[in-house]
């Protein structure tokens, strides 16, 4: 049994892992649970001569498990390739998981029929982080958004529909006018507003941010960022927030999970989680992000990492962190034995089996 | 800081693009200086002209429809660049001014090894053999951090990561030990962990060789992490320049106060961000007067009728800002004490 089923069989109490704990990590009872994803698997073939014949399997997402509850903002974080992206696309079902249980509002998307399904797309929505790859080109912004909602049926008439998109266009500050324009006559930030507004469109309760800031210069992020945020307060949204900006991911997240080669290898609430970060990697990755307050007085000691992510393809056996832990302690435990996801403190999750080190200065 | 000999001098440079829609005044006079041993940032969001100012240093602007305005200068150690013949050019190219750019995975021949892309600089400027280039060029992998040199030198660019390919860059740009080295976004694209091994990196090469670094970013972590000065542009010009610790502990323009509001920091998550409204505006049409006052929160009547000179804030000559308020701004920006 691997460490995410343990972590994922939390209900039945039949687990080694605390079931009391786990439920305090996930942030309490289950009455409001949303989105409960268990052991997530999403396996890409890796194919090979002209025939395309697989010769391998990338394990993107490897046994990935949380729980996200209404209202609340879930920070993924991790550096490029570690399965956070492929992570919100599996869970919405716009890749099909290799394996897992999708839990979405205490049904199991795997039972559901193909109304139910796109009752589901409906209510669960995707913001991309490149605006403009993911507009069509050929279609006005107005003919875009009430495109999407005919197809969900929303609205009865013509006229119906194009109230509803200025309503939109206003919801993301933009101007009813803009809705005869193209998207090419918009601005970076004003495209991923439109965005935001085709993902609003349908009146969703759960919106997977994939990297939905990265590509807009500081200040329109800001502008994206606040605009988020009061969305989420007006209309009651969960946020799923896929980055690799720390910064961005500290200040809108409740809670932050840290994916490392497919896996969490920690997970805790935000400010928790960058106070007291206990696994290597996540003291890494922190100390690594560039500190631009100069007043903090003499640096922090840095921990440096040696070399690049090890492939997805043939991930290591034990820790998958092992071949850069700078851990002081890591022995052939680490190297053969995959850690499992265990409560190091309140709300506070590690896959780490050494004890963490004191860290210095606070 | 300033006792440093000025190696770079840039003075007045004006670059200008001639499009459909009229001329676009990318760099619009723009005037600083780098010492050797000195690393100065230039930091501004896209479209203010950072880049554009680091390709006319070395003249890779393409003309048409590009062209540096007559009065611009740029003085390198002491020889105009601008008045320099083609020839000279492509030996200061390379030889004593080398340039990193933002995409590695674009920046090398995707068909040819890295090694022979490394033995190639190697042997135009520094003329070695092919022998003496490949042993050089593996050394050179080695001192950029690279494991196993002499098996990387012979990959093809997509063998790498993202990070490795940086690496490789950086040693193209260095196999000549130049004596200023632009770096134009040179950590933008990688990863955390692999932009602070890059940084460390530009950081040990600069002790090592006292080159001059001129270090383009939009990341002011990144500024605060390697800098010594910043120089602020907007709308193609400088809005504002001083030390690294002036600038983002008591930025005084508005448009650098703005940047650093934009940015969640470690504050409360509590408190809305504070961000600049709208965006840059098109280099064909910046507005008259000064050009941030269409964002700008506490622009006034004389801000549209004449443009702000960029003045020196008191006798010290190294911290300078363009606007007509400073002086009764003043002050650190909100939140940052």
């Amino acid at each position: 049994m691997t460490f995410d089923a343990e972590v994922a069989s939390d209900a039945d109490g039949k687990s080694d892992v605390d079931a009391k704990s786990f439920a305090g990590v996930n942030g309490g009872s289950g009455a409001d649970v949303l989105f409960d994803v268990q052991e997530l698997r999403k396996y890409f073939p890796v194919p090979r001569g002209v025939f395309g014949r697989s010769v391998g399997q990338v394990r993107a997402v490897d046994g990935v498990s949380f729980r996200l509850h209404r209202g609340e903002t879930l920070g993924l974080v991790g550096e490029s390739g570690c399965g956070k992206s492929t992570t919100g696309r599996a869970i919405l079902h716009l890749i099909e998981p290799t394996s897992g249980r999708l839990v979405y509002d205490r049904q199991d998307l795997a039972e559901l029929d193909r109304a139910q399904i796109r009752e589901f797309r409906r209510r669960a929505q995707i913001v991309f982080q490149d605006p403009f790859g993911s507009l069509n080109p050929r279609m006005t912004v107005g003919g875009m958004l009430s495109e999407v909602l005919k197809v969900h049926r929303i609205g009865e008439t013509g006229a119906d529909r194009s109230g509803r998109v200025q309503e939109l266009l206003e919801m993301v500050g933009l101007h009813a006018e803009h809705a005869g324009r193209y998207p090419h006559e918009f601005s970076g930030g004003q495209r991923q507003r439109i965005g935001i507004a085709r993902a609003l469109a349908v009146e969703p309760e759960f919106i997977v941010c994939d990297e939905p800031v990265s590509a807009l210069d500081v200040s329109v992020q800001a502008q994206v960022i606040n605009l988020l945020r009061d969305l989420q307060k007006d209309l009651g949204l969960t946020y799923l927030f896929i980055a690799h900006d720390l910064a961005v991911v500290e200040y809108v997240s409740d809670r932050v999970a840290v994916m490392y080669l497919g896996k969490i290898v920690e997970m805790a609430e935000a400010e928790e989680l960058y106070g007291n970060p206990l696994h290597p990697y996540t003291r890494a990755l922190l100390s690594a992000a560039p500190d631009r307050d100069l007043k903090a007085g003499p640096r922090r000691e840095r921990i440096r990492l040696s070399g690049d992510v090890p492939s997805p393809i043939r991930p290591p056996s034990g820790c998958p962190f092992f071949a850069r832990c700078p851990h002081p302690g890591k022995d052939e435990e680490c190297e053969t034995a995959s850690p499992l996801l265990e409560e190091k403190g309140p709300n506070h999750v590690a896959a780490c089996c050494k004890d963490p080190l004191p860290r210095d200065g606070g | 800081m300033t006792t440093r000999p000025d190696l770079l001098v840039v003075t007045d440079l004006r670059t200008h693009f001639t499009t459909e829609v009229g001329v676009a005044r990318a760099v619009d006079g723009v005037s600083f200086q780098v010492g050797m041993g000195e690393t100065l940032g230039i930091v501004g969001e896209s479209g203010c002209g950072k880049t554009v100012t680091a390709l006319s240093i070395l003249q890779l602007i393409p003309s048409p429809p590009g062209e540096i305005l007559k009065g611009s200068s740029i003085l390198f150690d002491g020889e105009e660049l601008l008045k320099a013949a083609p020839a000279r050019l492509r030996e200061i190219r390379g030889n004593d001014i080398s340039m990193i750019f933002q995409e590695p995975m674009t920046s090398l021949n995707p068909v040819l090894k890295v090694g022979h892309q490394i033995e190639e600089a190697l042997r135009l400027h520094r003329g070695l053999s092919k022998s003496e280039a490949r042993s050089a060029g593996v050394a050179l992998l080695a001192e950029v951090g690279i494991s196993d040199p002499e098996e990387r030198y012979d990959c093809y660019p997509h063998h790498l990561s993202g990070g490795m390919l940086q690496r490789i860059m950086i040693a193209i740009a260095l196999s000549c030990e130049p004596r200023v080295l632009i770096a134009d976004e040179p950590t933008t694209a990688l990863d955390v962990t692999v932009q602070a091994q890059i940084l460390d990196l530009l950081a040990k090469l600069q002790d090592r060789h006292g080159m001059a670094l001129l270090l383009i970013t939009h990341d002011l972590g990144v500024i605060a992490e390697v800098c010594d000065r910043v120089v602020v542009m907007y709308g193609g010009q400088i809005v504002e320049t001083g030390t690294t610790q002036d600038i983002l502990t008591r930025p005084e323009h508005p448009y650098t106060q703005g940047l650093l509001a934009s940015l969640p920091g470690s504050g409360d998550r509590d408190v809305r961000l504070n961000p600049i409204p709208g965006t840059v505006p098109s280099p064909v049409n910046w507005p008259a007067g000064c050009r941030f006052r269409d964002r700008c929160p506490v622009a006034e009547e004389r801000c549209a009728e004449s443009v702000p000179e960029l003045l020196p804030l008191s006798e010290e000559t190294t911290r300078l800002a363009r606007c007509w308020r400073v002086g009764s701004i003043g002050g650190p920006v909100e939140g940052s004490t």
